[in-house]
């Protein structure tokens, strides 16, 4: 394409077989995204984006400022004003009263070390908390407790009034870079000093593991953490072989039986049953994949820095084992100190196992720079953000059509059109 | 879109009668006035020899006092315009019919001069021997200087085509009428300013002789008076007799608006924006109209400082002054208001009386098709007043008239005309050729049509057919009583062109008649002279009003046709839930082969009991911005149900009223080609407003549509190059010269449906890298190719979004977009055609744009071909329905289908975009393989 358009006249499509990313062409049957809605008003990098409820969702970025929109019309809903540095941190935390009209709240954190709350239906600040030594790099919302939790140089708990519950001592100089929370009012924070990325899992009793996110070694794991090892979100230890800077895993998800890792350019999917990697798509995407997610149907999708949208689908492959896992790239998946005897295990399940693959089934080209994140809204379509500053929605053209037609005719009935008239 | 150049002008009927046999008539609203000297083998396009001027003008005249007729000047000023013709011997006729009621002076019974405020009056007058015809409209100016404070002036529209002054004077009155509002309204301000300082004038007069007469009794102590003294005392008496007349007129000249506008009938000048508040945007015309409304009662206190002079309580006589010139009678800002008026006129009514009535007629339909007439029209004729304002500004309507007609609007014109074949190509404009007789009510369908497409053969329609009884003799008044010669000259002005607008014009026509205004034709011959005495604006009508043409020759006419036993059936159609039944239910009468020929003379049989149904399950949107679109003569495809019919629609039944549905048609037809005219004056400040877009956009649909007959003719691959355009998939147009980009651009821009009410969705020249939100906002881009760096950027970002645009390498003469094997573009686009000018072509692609966007209409509303019918229907039968629709019905092939539902895409977005809020931009795209053309 390119070539031709310079040559002007050659045949396209020269660049893409030199790559050795996976490409799909111009024709793409199982892409329901055909209508795109761009919505503008970020200034800087959009970086955040958290769904409030079916059909709103907030961003947030470099330009402090967070945008609620709607998912359906692509309608600003508000516009919400009061940091002065860019947003380190979202969350939705919506009142889980019953007897009282659901509230929806979000939690913003900024460089300029605040926190703020917002109410989504009104669009305006609820209480600002500005007692932080340092800026506040991850929010977690605990529903169940009802409380959240602040993550910087230090680990926070808060309660829904505001009221600090408690606070861990100061943790190292990188500080808290990411929470997960876990099952058993655990949490898990990741603990970022410069390029040694760590992992730390924690929970409230105390408990912690350290993972070393360069070479994937257990640094510290002194707990029965494993011994929970039925809940489905362990953080696996991955041993990498390869030069270390250009791997990292970027973004993980899961589902009940796999858990997806973005690492680097690829994205692997492990499964917790069989306790090993079931399927890899070494380069998925010409640059480090930011955000995957699962969605209904088998399929994934996945954002990179290259500004590309893919979807995936993870199909069954036909013949046993096509492709086998490679061993240069990374070893092998295992749990921690069960690590050898799984490693085995899965060897010997790899020959009567079905191998899966990950299969391209769509790209969504929009953004002319690095996508950040994505939301799934269903079948409202898809939500990305870019460091170009837009969101883009992506939506089914055809269900869009239909409810085009559904709306006029509705017009209609209303202005009583519809009605016979003698 | 009728008055192609490359139309032969049809002077004979005879030889093509037999082909016509077998067709259907065409609708006459398409038809064409006749040449009325084709019997002699005369040119129809040439001028009229007779006339010693070359093309029309305005003339402005004043019955002096002291020298008589003269004229003033000439819109257009050029001298050559009016060449030998005789101004001077023109003035004098045409002041010489002046019949306003002018009494002004000492009434009978009355201490004080008084004021007459009389009505304009209104001549249609023609001088055969000089080959010049005039509509002329009498005014009266008021000058404190003049004899009886009034000076008669008027203005005059001079054409060599009486056909034009007949036809167009429903819209020259009204426009006229406005530029004479607008300069008297500056008058009266510019009298009153007079009247002040007279009085101050008077005042200073006054207290200078009260003065002189104190010191005069101060040292005559003898007790009586000098004749000095008496003389003085004379003179101050008469100072003070001078002040009370005087602000005696002052006051009647400032209670005139007041007065006025307490007979309904008044509408003082303004611009017909403020007239409606809820039309935004019209600061500028408000603040127009702010200056013109507070101006009569505000403005007349405020004056300039002026000191007063002391001056003779007699005043001198007239001859021995010079006469104050028309633009010192006016107010400076209304006097140029009112030449730009008349300017806009004159630029208005230029040319051929058969392009004014094709552009009206062809606007006027266009009006109608309110939901789709936004894809392809111009951007400026859509911004357009709405059509209630029509009467405002028409002046002297009697009460009575002017409630007539406001019950009759009130419902506002929501009549679905059957537009029927709008798909004809420029080649098959139907001529009428009938010279109709006086009393033939009937007119025959002998309408000479002639086809070069035979795929353009299948006229649907439902004829159409009006009262017409015309002739072409221009009455010829004598001293007989002017009612009902008049009656007759008037319905001629209806012209043969019958049935949907001008119809109605001739009955608004003669209700206006009502009115003070007096209308007649007369003639050079002998009895020039004679002037009945019934002229005399005293008596208020002129002529009767017509008779009420009754049902049976009631103009255009939609028969009910709305059968209940079909009705029936058509639920059962749908219960059944059977495809195909339900197909056909969908939309469609169920007697399809019916509908294969056309309905005889619908207008004469408004009961057919063809058992047609013809009322679709959807009906149509009857308030203002309602859906009157254009329906009917649709392609029937390999003979597949015979296509669409056309929807007769009654009036009645959308007005729901039978007085009303009488007329309405009329009066919206009426209304909406005078708003076509007529509103291009009525924005009074911009300098050009003569359908701004019309005049220019005029030379640029030319040029356009030259340049796209080039494109067609020389690039094979035009076909898919147009398919991406009406598709909704960005061109780019990438080259590296400027000017050979822009000039492709503005070629392929008449493709390119507009997306919204604002400009076309076209950008001619872009040298950054392109972005999706452009392929949002532009459909159609010129792109420069550079070979720098940046242009490195520009083909990447190009080559990025590739599955979004179609490009067209102006260079190499390359073209790279999806693969189209439809039909509809190659009758757009036919590199054989054998249209050879531009304005034609664009024309011809008008044309079938039209009848796309009539397909696209029909698609957009139609319940059940995107909805289910029951709740349980599955989504797929929908989807069924819908391809069999696209496929059978509108007989669309391949990726025809795709045009017509993204144009449905745009129509929904438009319609169901709220008010105040901007269509949303979205793009829309599919996942299709592109395939490289070369040449």
């Amino acid at each position: 394409m390119l070539r031709w358009l310079i040559g002007g006249g050659r045949e396209p499509q020269g660049l893409a077989e030199k790559s050795s990313v996976q490409t799909i062409g111009e024709e793409q049957i199982q892409n329901p995204y055909t209508e795109l809605l761009v919505l503008k008003g970020h200034q800087d990098i959009v970086r955040f984006l958290v769904q409030i409820d079916d059909c709103r969702f907030a961003s947030a970025g470099d330009d402090g400022i967070i945008f609620l929109w709607n998912a359906q019309t692509g309608e600003k809903l508000f516009e919400l004003h009061g940091h002065t540095h860019k947003i380190t941190a979202i969350a939705p935390f919506s009142s889980s009263d019953a007897s009282e009209e659901k509230k929806h709240l979000i939690l913003t954190a900024s460089a300029d070390r605040t926190v703020i709350v917002w109410d989504c239906s009104s669009g305006r600040q609820v209480q600002k908390v500005s007692c932080f030594h340092s800026t506040v790099k991850c929010l977690t919302v605990l529903q169940r407790l009802d409380v959240w939790l602040s993550g910087g140089s230090d680990l926070c708990v808060w309660n829904r009034k505001l009221d600090l519950l408690c606070k861990t001592s100061h943790l190292t100089d990188a500080g808290i870079s990411a929470l997960v929370e876990l099952p058993k009012n655990c949490v898990a924070a990741a603990v970022g000093k410069e390029l040694n990325l760590t992992f730390v899992t924690g929970s409230h009793v105390g408990e912690l593991i350290v993972w070393d996110a360069l070479d994937w070694t257990k640094q510290a794991s002194e707990c029965n953490f494993w011994d929970s090892s039925v809940h489905p979100d362990a953080q696996p230890e991955i041993k990498l072989s390869q030069s270390p800077n250009e791997t990292s895993v970027q973004h993980l998800t899961f589902d009940e039986e796999c858990v997806f890792a973005a690492v680097g350019k690829g994205i692997y999917v492990y499964n917790l049953q069989m306790k090993r990697v079931i399927a890899c798509q070494r380069t998925a995407h010409d640059s480090s994949v930011l955000h995957i997610e699962k969605v209904p149907n088998r399929q994934l999708i996945s954002c990179s820095e290259d500004g590309s949208v893919r979807i995936w689908e993870l199909r069954e492959k036909q013949q046993l084992p096509a492709e086998p896992v490679p061993t240069g790239f990374f070893n092998m998946w295992g749990f921690g100190r069960a690590n050898k005897q799984a490693n085995q295990a899965a060897k010997k399940m790899q020959e009567n196992t079905p191998m899966y693959f990950l299969e391209l089934v769509g790209d969504l080209i929009g953004h002319s720079s690095a996508v950040q994140m994505f939301l799934y809204f269903g079948e409202l379509g898809l939500a990305t953000c870019s460091a170009d500053h837009l969101i883009i929605l992506w939506k089914d053209g055809e269900r869009e059509s239909r409810l085009r037609s559904l709306t006029l005719f509705q017009k209609l009935a209303q202005n009583g059109d519809l009605q016979l008239k003698f | 879109m009728i008055s192609a150049p490359d139309v032969v002008a049809f002077t004979r009927e005879e030889e093509l009668e037999d082909e016509l046999c077998s067709e259907p008539p065409l609708p006459e609203e398409y038809s064409v006035p006749l040449l009325p000297f084709a019997s002699h083998g005369a040119n129809p396009w040439a001028k009229v020899a007779s006339s010693k001027f070359t093309r029309d003008f305005i003339l402005i005249s004043e019955f002096s006092e002291q020298v008589g007729p003269q004229p003033l000047l000439t819109i257009p000023d050029d001298a050559k315009v009016s060449g030998t013709f005789d101004l001077n011997y023109f003035s004098l006729r045409i002041m010489s019919v002046d019949y306003q009621a002018s009494f002004v002076g000492h009434p009978p019974g009355s201490a004080y001069p008084k004021l007459n405020f009389v009505e304009d009056s209104k001549v249609v007058l023609g001088d055969s021997k000089e080959g010049a015809f005039a509509y002329v409209h009498h005014l009266t100016l008021y000058d404190l200087e003049a004899r009886g404070f009034v000076r008669p002036f008027c203005m005059a529209y001079i054409s060599a085509d009486e056909h034009k002054i007949m036809q167009q004077f429903q819209e020259l009155s009204a426009e006229f009428s406005k530029a004479s509002e607008c300069l008297k309204t500056g008058n009266r301000k510019a009298f009153a300013n007079e009247l002040e300082k007279k009085l101050k004038d008077l005042d200073y007069t006054r207290t200078v002789l009260h003065n002189e007469t104190e010191i005069q009794k101060k040292a005559n102590d003898k007790g009586y008076y000098t004749t000095q003294a008496i003389e003085k005392a004379n003179e101050l008496a008469s100072v003070e007799k001078s002040i009370i007349e005087h602000q005696d007129l002052l006051k009647q000249i400032r209670s005139y608006p007041y007065r006025k506008l307490k007979e309904s009938d008044f509408h003082p000048y303004e611009p017909e924006c403020a007239l409606d508040p809820a039309n935004a945007g019209c600061d500028q015309d408000l603040a127009t109209s702010d200056l013109a409304e507070p101006g009569e009662t505000h403005l007349y206190a405020h004056v300039p400082s002026y000191t007063p002079k002391l001056i003779k309580a007699k005043s001198a006589k007239c001859f021995d002054k010079k006469l104050k010139t028309l633009e010192e009678l006016c107010d400076i800002y209304f006097f140029s208001q009112t030449l730009d008026q008349l300017h806009q006129i004159e630029r208005t009514f230029r040319g051929d009386v058969c392009y004014l009535l094709t552009d009206q007629i062809s606007r006027a339909l266009l009006k109608q098709q309110s939901v789709t007439n936004f894809l392809f029209e111009d951007v400026s004729f859509l911004d357009e007043k709405p059509p209630e304002k029509r009467y405002r500004g028409c002046q002297g309507l009697s009460q009575d008239a002017i409630d007539g007609k406001c019950s009759e609007e009130s419902p506002a014109p929501k009549v679905v005309i059957s537009l029927g074949s709008y798909k004809s190509s420029v080649e098959c404009v139907p001529i009428k050729m009938e010279q109709e007789i006086e009393d033939s009510q009937e007119p025959k369908m002998t309408d000479s049509v002639t086809f070069e497409h035979q795929e353009n053969l299948d006229y649907l329609d439902a004829d159409i057919k009006g009262s017409i009884s015309s002739g072409e003799s221009i009455e010829v008044l004598g001293t007989e009583k002017s009612a009902s010669g008049l009656t007759k000259s008037e319905s001629q002005a209806s012209l043969p062109v019958s049935p949907s607008p001008q119809a109605g014009r001739s009955k608004v026509g003669s209700r206006r008649t009502v009115s003070e205004d007096s209308i007649e034709v007369l003639s050079t011959c002998p009895s020039e002279s004679l002037i009945p005495e019934d002229f005399k604006a005293s008596y208020p009508s002129a002529i009767n009003e017509e008779p009420y043409v009754d049902d049976e020759e009631g103009g255009l006419r939609f028969t009910p046709k709305l059968n209940p036993d079909n009705a029936d059936e058509q639920e059962d159609v749908s219960k059944r839930e059977n495809l195909v039944q339900v197909d056909s239910a969908c939309c469609i009468g169920k007697e399809s082969p019916n509908f294969l020929e056309p309905v005889p003379d619908l207008g004469q049989k408004p009961c057919d009991e063809d058992g047609v149904v013809r009322i679709p399950p959807q009906p149509y949107r009857p308030a203002e911005q309602g859906l009157r679109g254009s329906f009917g003569g649709f392609p029937s495809h390999d003979g597949v149900s015979g296509g669409l019919l056309p929807y007769e629609l009654d009036s009645r039944y959308l007005t729901g009223n039978r007085e009303v549905s009488k007329s309405s048609l009329d009066e919206c037809s009426d209304s909406t080609s005078y708003i076509s005219s007529a509103a291009s004056t009525c924005s009074d400040r911009t300098p050009s407003p003569a359908h701004p877009a019309c005049l220019a956009s005029e030379r640029h649909k030319k040029k356009a549509g030259q340049n796209a007959l080039r494109f067609i003719r020389q690039y094979p691959f035009a076909h898919p190059a147009i398919y991406s355009l009406l598709s909704g998939r960005t061109l780019i147009v990438l080259g590296e010269e400027e000017a050979i980009v822009k000039k492709l651009v503005t070629a392929l821009s008449i493709f390119v449906p507009n997306c919204g009410v604002y400009a076309k969705p076209v950008k001619h020249w872009v040298t950054s890298p392109l972005h999706v939100v452009d392929f949002q906002k532009w459909k159609l881009i010129g792109l420069q190719r550079m070979v720098s760096p940046a242009g490195v950027n520009v083909l990447h970002a190009l080559s990025r979004y590739s599955r979004y645009v179609s490009i067209l390498d102006a260079d190499s003469k390359t073209l790279r977009c999806p693969l189209y094997k439809g039909t509809l573009v190659s009758r757009l686009a036919d590199h054989r055609t054998q249209i050879k000018r531009g304005s034609t072509y664009y024309l011809h692609v008008q044309s079938i744009l039209t009848q796309l966007c009539s397909k696209a209409f029909l698609f957009t509303f139609c319940h059940h071909l995107h909805l289910p019918i029951s709740e349980r229907e599955p989504e797929e039968s929908v989807v069924n329905r819908r391809m069999n629709f696209l496929k059978l019905q509108l007989g669309l092939a391949n990726e025809d289908i795709k045009i017509v539902q993204y144009l449905a895409e745009l129509l929904k977005l438009q319609y169901i975009q709220e008010p105040g809020q901007g269509v949303n931009p979205l793009l829309r795209f599919d996942y299709v393989p592109s395939f490289l053309y070369k040449i």
